[in-house]
């Protein structure tokens, strides 16, 4: 189930507003650009592309020009239509390769930048399989699956849209004030005087805002964040009559969302209307000079025809490369967390192992010798010098109270993290001498939290395990008492399994000792915490969890008695080290943590 | 939508009116442009016209542009309020809504929906009304009035300037049909994305304990397959529309410039400059036509959206609220921290089974009652009766020998002390954490909080941490274990001196030991108060005045421990699974 907290919007460092910024804009893009080297050429193709479109479209005006001067010669004489109609066809076919070369370079991009996307996705999802289980520790759920989707999906788009917009707004920009100033410098003086004099105006504007985005954004998180605490808590809030105080305080936070939205909206707003207006100014200014230099026949009714036109092509280039270049901050800002996540350091390298232990030759010796584990944001060692023997085909009870460290154990035994010092031997082989994988396919896990994936109750039972066939999925699920339950289900041993249906917190656990079963390896894992089932599954569970254990070396995170009181071995775990190891008897006969924690369970 | 308009206020509508008028003057202001535009033109192409005319005519343009500026900023600074105001007061009346929400309600929107209903929902409408109402208003207004200007000056343009509307509204529909049901599919695939590599992620120790890692990169190859050529098709159709638009416009220009070279040809010399004049003013008209058409359109593709957040706010806001408060506000018994059941039956207001049957006990001061029973067999929503969650369908629940009902519901949680199942941290410091809400019995003392924190064995790693009691708590209180967040909860109970405790399986994350000790304490500083406990272990349970079973919605026994060992099957059941026959009976 998704973590409600997680699914907010997100604040604080992780934050993501529009215009956020990168640490280091320019390693950032640096970097970008290295990781598209097996775009290049199409990209440089496709940037080309823009700039002939870009170019096509500003000789245009000129020729435009070239026809009204013909037509308003027609005023006063013939009309000269052949050169109309070549004009108008020259125009024409202009046009059309324009928006030729536009589509073929944004359908270029647009593959591109999708094709890079997938190839970042497919590499983070690589990543994720080849990072130390240390990392998960440390980051959430929720942060790298923003990295798979949000901060992709920010990529792929914004270098679409602003690598094409840059190209094609720089090629324009330049294009029209050369051509103006081709065409007559005076006009183009008159233009592009008019219109910087209210981009200044839109700057200074546009400067200011900025604080009133960030200060929206902030109260927005705010705000939002104490929605997400008063929902959730909200029995809480109800019998302690919390009611007035959240109030007052979601009424003080969306009285200063709304300052800062009024404000925001109103300064952004204005971006449209002044824009607006130095087109209209720009427009006036060459009509009046124009006019102007007509009368003294300086220039040609067409020249002014051709500059309002380019006024319109300065103008408009103008705004596109602020917002591309906006858009580009936030490429930059994505790709820097997304190579950040890819340049984490991952496990340590496999190739030097030589020796190799066989899944049916293995006899099941565990031992542990000296031990020391400390997890990297602890100060003090979590695992401190621990030596112990498992016999073959001995039961191992680890108890300890929640958070005690319980799971460290299993952790270091699956070789989910590297010792610090000191070695675990399985049958006298180091498990440093062993490649991760070789040492997975020797244990047989089941673990409290029941992970299923979606996909049929079948290969869920199945996962990756090969040459599995039917019949045996089937008397497996008969040893754990799954198999009238499965076949009750709509559709059997092919019914999907999906997050929220009729499958029970037992059901699921019994689904995972049946994974288990199938992986049927010669040393065992298991979580023994069995909450919230209820007692007629608990029972099953409890039976087919016995089942699993049988002729195998097992550890067992024991939270039933009688799991402990059977146990060859039990490891008492507490204040994150193991205080006491031994039986039950011995163990009781100490008096200590262990018989203390015994004990509890019948005082009141 | 509607709906959800008639929120806005008098002020709000009467900004709104303003608005509108200001918008009509701007719209009108920029269409008078381009008749100075005309005028000029035909100064500059006639001889001998004076300066100061052409100057004259810049100068009403100016004053056209200008204005239209100023209104257009107006406008803008009151949209934005409108919108402001209107989201503003959306979401306090979300947010008092969902407070006074049943149990069961809020569980059927489930709290994140309704997290962002409140949040992202409300922000979308916003958006909409403060870029779409400009818009929307200024549009069609545009479009028509442009039209109408422009109609009578030649069929030959207007007819042109119609195809130019139909290829470019033809490619947008076009693109809508294909795209927009591709883009609800995109949206799926990018939550399988997600699906598989949560999947992967919450998995990570099943996945490498059975070497499945190809495994869960072939299924996210596959996703990140589709979810790619789904997203080419989407974008490369939509690389289409830029170069139609430009084209459209290009070639409107191009047409109407063509076409009028053959109308002066044809027309009078005296005509020839008024159809030169209004050769120009027609490009500019029809291209503000185009315009306003491509603004409709990208109203168009907002307004499904906002749409569908418009719908999921009236869902929330048109939900009934079930749990009406009652009028009592003071004692009018002498009973004092009883709880009693009176044949309670409970069902959520659409199903059709029973979730609690024929439910009858009584609670006195000073008890400790404690329900037990498989999951689903109703024990969390027994308890949720007291403090009204949930009402219940027949029957009554006493508190104190008044109907919960009856009750205002501030002066029933008076009464209460409450600590839920999942412990809930509020982001402030562990002090007011503890002294949270009102109690009606004046403030929470700073010696009360201590005491508080102490009985529920937090005083030692609460004084251990780095500014003690005034330590902040992170939002869910993520900077504390499960354990210690449930002992703050339940000292916050605690600190509220209340009549009646309520514990819903609130001892669960707590360790043997701790959970032992803690009962004993909260048992010798609260020796008159009555106590509801839910359980999952036998242990916490044991030593109750009376123990409550509970199997599917009816009580299956009721006594001791012991008289429950001997007469009730259920519970010799849930004891044996987890205390073996020795062990009972020592016990």
């Amino acid at each position: 189930m998704a973590n409600p907290i997680m699914r907010g919007p997100r604040r604080g460092p992780m934050g993501r507003g529009p215009g956020e910024k990168a640490k280091d804009f320019k390693g950032a893009t640096r970097r970008l650009f290295g990781e598209l080297k097996d775009f290049r050429i199409l990209i440089i193709i496709s940037l080309i592309l823009a700039a002939i479109g870009a170019i096509l479209s500003i000789i245009a005006p000129n020729k435009l020009s070239e026809m009204t001067d013909v037509i308003s010669q027609g005023l006063f004489m013939e009309m000269d239509i052949d050169r109309i109609k070549r004009i108008a066809l020259y125009l024409a076919s202009l046009y059309i390769a324009s928006a030729i070369f536009t589509l073929i370079q944004s359908i270029l991009m647009t593959d591109v930048s999708n094709r890079f996307a997938k190839q970042l996705r497919t590499r983070i999802s690589k990543k994720i399989n080849n990072l130390p289980l240390r990392y998960f520790d440390k980051h959430s759920t929720g942060d790298i699956l923003s990295r798979v989707t949000n901060d992709v999906d920010t990529i792929a788009q914004t270098m679409n849209q602003s690598l094409g917009t840059l190209v094609t707004s720089i090629t324009l920009f330049s294009g029209a004030v050369i051509m103006m100033f081709y065409t007559n410098w005076i006009m183009a003086f008159t233009a592009i005087g008019a219109s910087l004099l209210g981009f200044i105006f839109m700057f200074l504007i546009l400067g200011r805002s900025q604080k009133y985005f960030v200060a929206r954004q902030e109260e927005l998180g705010n705000l939002n964040g104490h929605i997400e605490e008063i929902y959730s808590g909200l029995n809480v809030v109800k019998v302690y009559n919390g009611k007035k105080e959240a109030d007052r305080k979601f009424d003080e936070f969306n009285k200063r969302v709304y300052e800062a939205n009024r404000k925001s909206q109103f300064l952004s707003g204005l971006m449209q209307p002044i824009m607006g207006f130095i087109g209209n100014f720009g427009y006036v200014a060459v009509c009046i000079v124009g006019a102007l230099l007509t009368m003294n026949n300086v220039i040609s009714f067409g020249v002014i025809v051709a500059f309002i036109i380019y006024v319109r092509l300065f103008t408009n280039p103008l705004s596109q490369i602020a917002q591309a270049m906006t858009s580009l901050q936030s490429t930059a800002a994505a790709s820097e967390r997304v190579f950040e996540f890819l340049d984490e350091r991952e496990m340590t390298n496999q190739d030097r192992v030589t020796k190799r232990l066989d899944k049916s030759k293995v006899k099941g010796k565990i031992e542990f010798k000296n031990i020391v584990f400390q997890y990297d944001n602890n100060d003090k060692p979590t695992i401190k010098n621990f030596s112990a023997v498992a016999k073959p085909g001995q039961k191992i009870a680890i108890v300890g109270p929640t958070g005690a460290g319980k799971t460290t154990l299993v952790n270091l035994l699956m070789k989910f993290y590297e010792l610090d010092s000191g070695e675990i031997k399985i049958d006298g082989v180091s498990t440093s001498e062993l490649t991760r994988e070789n040492i997975h396919e020797l244990f047989t896990m089941v673990l409290q939290d029941t992970w299923l994936f979606e996909g049929t109750v079948k290969e869920n039972i199945i996962y990756n395990s090969s040459n599995v066939t039917d019949e045996k999925v089937k008397e497996v699920c008969k040893i754990v008492g799954l198999d009238h339950f499965i076949r009750t289900l709509p559709k059997g041993y092919d019914t999907k399994i999906s997050e929220n249906d009729s499958v029970s917190a037992g059901q699921r656990q019994l689904l995972t000792i049946a994974r288990g079963m199938i992986q049927n390896a010669p040393f065992l894992i298991l979580d023994e915490a069995t909450s919230n089932v209820d007692t007629r599954t608990e029972e099953l569970v409890q039976k087919a969890m016995d089942k699993l254990t049988e002729g195998k070396t097992s550890f067992i995170i024991a939270h039933r008695l009688s799991t402990i009181k059977n146990a060859d071995l039990i490891l008492v775990i507490g204040n994150g080290n193991i205080v006491e190891q031994g039986n039950h008897e011995e163990l009781m006969e100490k008096n200590g943590v262990y018989a203390e924690l015994y004990n509890s369970q019948f005082e009141l | 939508m509607i709906k959800l308009f008639k929120n806005l206020g008098k002020k709000e509508i009467i900004l709104a009116i303003i608005s509108f008028i200001l918008i009509i003057a701007q719209v009108w202001l920029e269409l008078k442009m381009p008749d100075y535009m005309s005028e000029i033109t035909v100064l500059v192409q006639t001889e001998g016209s004076q300066m100061s005319e052409i100057l004259e005519n810049g100068a009403y343009m100016m004053a056209c542009a200008f204005g239209s500026l100023i209104s257009a900023v107006i406008v803008g600074y009151l949209a934005s309020n409108i919108s402001a105001t209107f989201s503003m007061k959306v979401r306090k009346k979300l947010f008092d809504k969902v407070e006074n929400l049943a149990m069961n309600e809020v569980k059927e929107f489930s709290t994140s929906s309704l997290i962002t209903r409140t949040t992202n929902d409300i922000t979308q409408i916003q958006m909409l009304i403060a870029m779409g109402l400009q818009l929307m208003i200024k549009a069609p207004i545009t479009a028509i009035w442009a039209i109408t200007k422009i109609l009578n000056k030649s069929w030959q343009w207007s007819a042109i300037t119609g195809v130019g509307i139909v290829i470019l509204m033809g490619v947008i529909v076009a693109l809508m049909i294909i795209v927009i049901p591709r883009f609800k599919i995109v949206q799926k695939l990018i939550d399988k994305i997600n699906g598989v590599t949560r999947e992967n992620l919450t998995g990570i120790r099943v996945v490498r304990a059975f070497n499945a890692e190809q495994y869960q990169q072939n299924k996210f190859e596959k996703v990140n397959d589709d979810l790619t050529r789904m997203q080419l098709f989407n974008q490369k159709a939509f690389s289409l529309l830029s170069p139609t638009m430009y084209l459209v416009m290009h070639f409107l220009t191009l047409s109407i410039y063509f076409v009028g070279a053959f109308l002066i040809r044809d027309a009078g010399f005296m005509d020839k400059i008024g159809i030169f004049g209004n050769m120009v003013v027609f490009s500019s008209y029809s291209m503000q036509v185009i315009m306003s058409f491509l603004m409709l359109a990208m109203i168009f593709m907002m307004l499904p959206r906002a749409q569908v957040s418009a719908d999921r706010i009236n869902e929330v806001l048109e939900t009934e609220i079930s749990i009406k408060d009652g009028k009592i506000d003071k004692d009018i018994t002498d009973e004092r921290g009883t709880v009693e059941f009176k044949n309670v039956c409970f069902k959520y207001p659409d199903a059709d089974e029973y979730l609690l049957k024929d439910i009858s006990f009584k609670a006195n001061k000073g008890e400790t009652v404690a329900f037990i029973g498989s999951t689903g067999s109703g024990k969390s929503t027994l308890i949720n009766l007291v403090p009204r969650f949930y009402d219940a369908t027949e029957g009554e629940v006493l508190v104190d020998g008044v109907n919960v009902k009856d009750y205002t519901q501030e002066f029933l949680h008076n009464k209460l002390g409450y600590v839920s199942q999942k412990a809930v941290i509020f982001n402030e410091t562990v002090k007011n954490n503890v002294a949270y809400g009102e109690n009606g019995k004046g403030e929470i003392t700073e010696d009360d909080i201590k005491k508080a924190i102490e009985v529920a064995q937090g005083k030692e790693f609460i004084e251990k941490m780095e500014n003690s009691y005034d330590t902040e708590m992170a939002q869910g209180g993520t900077n504390v274990s499960g354990g210690q967040k449930q002992r703050i909860s339940i000292a916050r109970a605690i600190a509220r001196n209340p009549e009646i405790y309520i514990f819903d399986d609130s001892f669960s994350a707590l360790d043997y030991k701790t959970d032992s000790i803690l009962r004993k304490e909260l048992k010798k500083y609260t020796k008159d108060a009555t106590t509801l406990i839910v359980a999952q272990r036998i242990g916490t349970i044991m030593n109750a005045d009376k123990i409550i079973v509970l199997d599917e919605g009816k009580i299956a026994g009721q006594g001791t421990h012991k008289e429950l060992l001997k007469n009730c099957d259920v519970y010799e059941q849930i004891a044996l699974s987890q205390l073996s026959k020795e062990e009972l009976e020592n016990g």
